[in-house]
């Protein structure tokens, strides 16, 4: 379909330290005890697209993304790693990669996203508009947890729940105006030159940007060649194609038309202005053509390009491991509510324990759980809403709620550990107590210490 | 299809016997020789017909019938056979009590033309599709298309001796197939149509071989004389006998219909395990228009744009052109064909002929599948169907000699010249006729938004007549606002009605313009809904009602209804007024048993509402639409 498909890997976020390190680069962490990026790959392998980009930010990180990609993938997926420098942002990321870039569209997806939400479609709705970009609109995840009864935690500072403002068209098919939900502070300006037209402006505040977008290859080569500052794709590049769009310098809309017939007659010229007249003519008109017609409808210089989007119904699974917070909602919805995306296949508790996995007596296991390969757990342990790696250790009358357990942990006896995330490698003495926390890889909790809310990370050295 | 063949020739008494014929069998066959030597030169002697299949009467026999049985051989179903019958049949004693219909569509072509031995009886009518009902007509001879009138199953000849319980079956027969003649006369006719599109449905799609296909080239195939092998004379008899039901399903069995009939489940079926585009039908359907294809609307884009990369074997291009019918961002006959021959063009370009295989075989699969996913997608239109003919055809003239890189440059030229000249310049000259139908002064009509009209309008403007404008629209599509807006935006004066208003602003109209989606052999026209309602209403009121349409939209086919062929849009788009949250009087009712909602999309105009039609080729009646379709199709590429 002359798509190429560029995942953009990341290096490590700066939002998921302490969970993220030189080790375990954002692409890597485990998600029910697979890489994130294992959900996008197989995602789009589902989708039939096999002949994958991607893109990591740092040498180090390639490398173990690199690896991992070969090893997990390797008769299955095409997949070209490259390596960026770290900071370069994404735009700075595809710039980087420009010369890779053949295909006339090109799709690009966040490595960091968990989603179902078929990639074709947002590929089709761009061909179908013949549009510049087309983004993929979510609903905004309601961020910490839902029906966690037993979290007390309800006092948690969290951020605020904007994501992106979002105008669109009354067709809900089209971009007029897109903003990042940080950067707004009291309040924002809408060009009055894309509203006129359009008519009507939806400004949705309950709409995410996936980032997901499919991109006309031209366009962007073109918008990243002239705009060097441009630094983000989201921040970036996509509101300023959006801004300019009623009046385009980004794409010679008419170039195609106007190929040269060199000495063919003017007869020609004239049939073919008048084939996509009436092929105009036929469709209904969004507002760039009504607008590109002028007001008198006689034909104008006036050049525009569209900016589509694609909102996934509610029913689809799409949210972005970008936070702390994000991760352990998507943790607990892939073995939870979506856990057709983690690919296992559930037990009738309704959840998932390795067979080499060893339970004491009197340990309970609840529904929503994950217990991974060679972990073995003492007597009166009690498990609920957690996924636990591979390998961990742990002691007996554990209590863990809500939380993250990920590879080779362990847990001394009496430990309590509630909604927190514990990295791979950490010891937790006896009788622990960790609320909201999230212990970086390696850490040692000494014994009887009690926390809450705190991130725990071993100094750098 | 054996054992249906095996079946008649037992019992049909229709049965000719060749060679060794009892005496009242004789008698019965004797009436055929003469016409026969008449129209087949070669006979050598009309009362030694001989057994064997290489002599000239015996052009009919077909092979099945004779493994069948040496003596007993099947009445022809090829036309020209068809013909010399039922002429003979008008003037026969034998022909008073046959009451058995048939319907006989003979396509007609340029090579028919060498055939010495057809040129004989076969009068070129100027209509290839003529109902005849009565034998006189038949007699003429001159009908291509007549419905030939035969006995029933049932009844045997005269003379041979009957039982009286077995007399009065005969009578009793008779009589319910006279009644059944009658009614099933218009049923009659749209099979007829039915299977003559059929046939010629499988002659262009050389991929799928029908089996009414290979029942028809049976007969087509079997040794004749020379002159006839090639002839491409398609024939389809469509018989129907009264009480016999068997046979009729066994023939829906054997013959796959060009338009799915989509009341008939298995087909359905089958044809939705084929399909790319999955479909939800719409459950509360309209009784009269089950056998059209009509989906949950809803469905129907989201799943095709999911499955977006998954389908390989579709080009990029024959991709967004379906999509773009499906979600309705096509429409009106010319932009879609332009829209589908445009991307044919670009898979041509990025066409390579795959190894051990030749060009032309691979390409026509290939379009073949392209445009069954468009009809997925949307139901093709007539004219789209002419232009794939026209495609199909090119590329099977193309010379086997031709490189590859030469076969596409011709055939891409070939796609242009059609855009040009059947479409962009059949245009201009229509716009050129239907100016000098506009005076100073006139009130102007236009129902919907033809592309042809709107030229004429503006060429009209440009030189500088002055007139008005009535634009007549209607609910659901709005497709009149759009051309309003282009009018007005150059300065024309227009005025925008809603076609409930027809009847009163017909008072001041003096001209009354009209697009088309096809116009039929019979001079039907078959366009947007509601155009037939603004005909009539001129008609009323003495309007000229003036039909501006391309002569490649124009088809050999008849129809008297819009319900036989027609397109059934989405019912949502008329049970919900768009902008009007508050009309909601349907919210909940739409799923009800008793609510079945009918969104028609093309009706049929009866020609005698039509007084000029306007084409590329002139100004003519709506009666000469046949004409140009056989002159047209001589003239031109497309069989």
């Amino acid at each position: 379909m002359d798509f190429q498909v560029v995942v953009l890997a990341g290096g490590m976020s700066k939002n998921l330290v302490p969970l993220v390190s030189k080790e375990v680069p954002t692409a890597l962490l485990p998600v029910a005890n697979r890489p994130v990026i294992s959900y996008v790959l197989e995602h789009l392998e589902q989708n039939n697209l096999k002949d994958l980009i991607v893109v990591v930010e740092g040498k180090d990180a390639a490398l173990l993304v690199g690896g991992w990609i070969s090893s997990a993938y390797v008769d299955r997926l095409h997949v070209e790693v490259a390596a960026v420098p770290e900071d370069v942002g994404t735009a700075g990321a595809i710039r980087a990669i420009a010369h890779h870039l053949t295909a006339e569209d090109i799709l690009v997806v966040s490595g960091d996203l968990v989603s179902d939400v078929p990639p074709g479609a947002v590929a089709a709705a761009h061909r179908r508009h013949g549009a510049v970009v087309t983004a993929m609109l979510c609903s905004a995840p309601v961020s910490g947890p839902l029906e966690s009864g037993s979290v007390g935690g309800k006092d948690k500072i969290k951020r605020p729940g904007r994501y992106d403002i979002i105008g669109l068209d009354p067709t809900k098919q089209f971009l007029l105006y897109i903003a990042t939900g940080g950067e707004i502070e009291k309040g924002t300006r809408i060009q009055k030159s894309i509203l006129r037209p359009a008519g009507l402006v939806e400004i949705r505040s309950d709409l995410m940007d996936a980032h997901m977008y499919a991109f006309k290859r031209s366009v962007l080569q073109d918008v990243l060649d002239r705009k060097d500052a441009f630094q983000s794709l989201k921040q970036d590049v996509l509101p300023y194609l959006v801004r300019s769009q009623l009046h385009s310098e980004a794409l010679p809309k008419g170039a195609p038309l106007v190929e040269e017939n060199g000495n063919e007659k003017v007869s020609t010229q004239n049939n073919q202005a008048m084939v996509s007249r009436i092929l105009a003519n036929a469709s209904t008109p969004s507002f760039h053509e009504s607008y590109e017609l002028g007001p008198n409808g006689s034909a104008s210089v006036r050049r525009t390009h569209k900016c589509g989007a694609y909102i996934a119904s509610n029913s689809k699974y799409c949210v972005r491991l970008n936070s702390i917070q994000a991760f352990m909602d998507i943790n607990r919805d892939v073995i939870g509510e979506a856990n057709h995306l983690s690919g296992y296949s559930f037990s009738a508790h309704n959840n998932i324990i390795h067979p080499s996995a060893e339970l004491g007596s009197k340990t309970t296991v609840g529904p929503h759980c994950m217990l991974g390969e060679g972990s073995q757990m003492g007597d009166k342990c009690s498990v609920k809403r957690s996924v636990i790696g591979r390998h961990c250790r742990i002691g007996s009358n554990v209590k863990i709620v809500n939380s993250v357990v990920m590879n080779h942990v362990t847990i001394a006896d009496g430990c309590s550990i509630q909604g927190s995330v514990i990295c791979s490698n950490v010891q937790l003495q006896e009788r622990v107590s960790l609320r909201d926390c999230q212990v970086g890889a390696g850490f040692v909790v000494t014994a009887g210490s009690e926390y809450k809310g705190e991130s725990l990370a071993r100094k750098e050295k | 299809m054996e054992p249906r063949r095996t079946s008649r020739t037992v019992s049909d008494p229709k049965v000719r016997q060749v060679g060794f014929f009892t005496s009242q069998h004789h008698h019965h066959h004797h009436h055929h020789l003469p016409e026969r030597s008449f129209s087949e030169p070669p006979l050598p002697d009309p009362f030694h017909t001989s057994t064997s299949t290489s002599s000239a009467p015996v052009t009919d026999v077909s092979p099945s019938g004779n493994l069948l049985s040496p003596v007993m051989i099947l009445p022809s179903r090829h036309h020209s056979d068809n013909l010399h019958r039922l002429s003979h049949r008008a003037t026969s004693p034998t022909a008073s009590f046959s009451y058995f219909a048939r319907a006989v569509v003979v396509r007609e072509n340029d090579d028919s033309l060498l055939s010495p031995g057809r040129r004989g009886i076969a009068v070129k009518s100027p209509s290839s599709v003529v109902a005849a009902s009565s034998f006189p007509k038949e007699k003429a001879g001159g009908a291509s298309v007549e419905v030939q009138n035969d006995r029933p199953a049932k009844s045997k000849p005269l003379k041979q001796k009957t039982s009286k319980a077995e007399r009065r079956a005969t009578q009793e027969a008779q009589r319910a197939a006279k009644a059944a003649a009658k009614a099933f006369f218009n049923l009659l006719l749209k099979l007829a149509v039915d299977l003559y599109s059929l046939a010629e449905g499988s002659k262009t799609s050389a991929a799928v071989p029908g089996p009414v296909n290979s029942a028809n080239t049976k007969t087509a195939k079997s040794p004749k004389s020379p002159s006839q092998k090639n002839d491409a004379v398609s024939v389809a008899a469509a018989e129907k006998k009264a009480g016999d039901r068997q046979l009729e399903k066994d023939r829906k069995k054997d013959v796959p219909h060009p338009r799915m009939q989509y009341d008939d489940q298995s087909r359905v079926e089958k044809a939705k395990r084929r399909a790319v585009v999955k479909q939800t039908e719409a459950r509360n359907r309209v009784e009269l228009f089950r056998h059209l294809p009509q989906y949950e609307h809803g469905t129907q884009l989201p799943d095709l744009e999911s499955k977006f990369f998954q389908l390989d074997p579709m080009h990029p291009a024959v991709y967004k052109v379906g999509l773009q019918y499906l979600s309705g961002d096509i429409c009106g006959g010319n932009a879609r064909c332009i829209a589908m021959l445009q991307a044919f063009q670009e898979t041509i370009r990025s066409y390579s002929t795959p190894p051990e295989k030749s060009l032309v075989r691979d390409l026509t699969a290939k379009i073949s599948s392209y445009v069954s996913f468009l009809n997925e997608c949307r139901p093709l239109s007539i004219s789209m169907g002419n232009a794939i003919r026209f495609l199909k055809s090119t590329i099977a003239k193309l010379p086997l000699s031709m490189s590859e890189s030469e076969a596409k440059a011709t055939l891409q030229a070939d796609i242009d010249r059609f855009i040009n000249e059947k479409i962009i310049l059949a245009d201009n000259v229509i716009v050129k006729h239907a100016v000098t139908k506009i005076r100073d002064g006139d009130v102007l009509l236009t129902y919907g938004a033809s592309s042809a009209v709107e030229m004429v309008l503006l060429h009209a403007h440009e030189l500088g007549k002055q007139f008005r404008v009535v634009v007549v629209d209607s609910r659901p599509k709005l497709e009149g606002q759009l051309l309003l807006r282009r009018l007005v935006g150059r300065g024309l004066g227009c005025t925008y009605t809603h076609i409930n208003a027809v009847s009163y602003i017909m008072h001041e109209v003096t001209r009354v313009f009209l697009g088309a989606s096809s116009i039929l052999s019979n001079g039907t026209v078959y366009s947007r809904v509601g155009t037939a309602c603004v005909a009539m209403a001129a008609h009323a009121f003495g309007v000229p009602v003036l039909v501006c349409c391309e002569a490649y939209k124009f088809h050999e086919r008849v129809q008297l209804d819009s319900i036989c062929f027609n397109e059934l849009g989405d019912p949502d788009a008329i049970s919900k007024v768009h902008g009007r949250e508050e009309i909601n009087y349907l919210d909940g009712s739409t799923n009800s048993e008793n609510l079945q909602l009918l969104n028609l999309t093309y009706d049929a105009t009866p020609s005698d509402y039509v007084s000029i039609v306007i084409t590329d080729y002139g100004m003519v009646p709506p009666t000469s639409v046949p004409v140009i379709v056989r002159e047209y199709r001589k003239e031109h590429l497309w069989i």
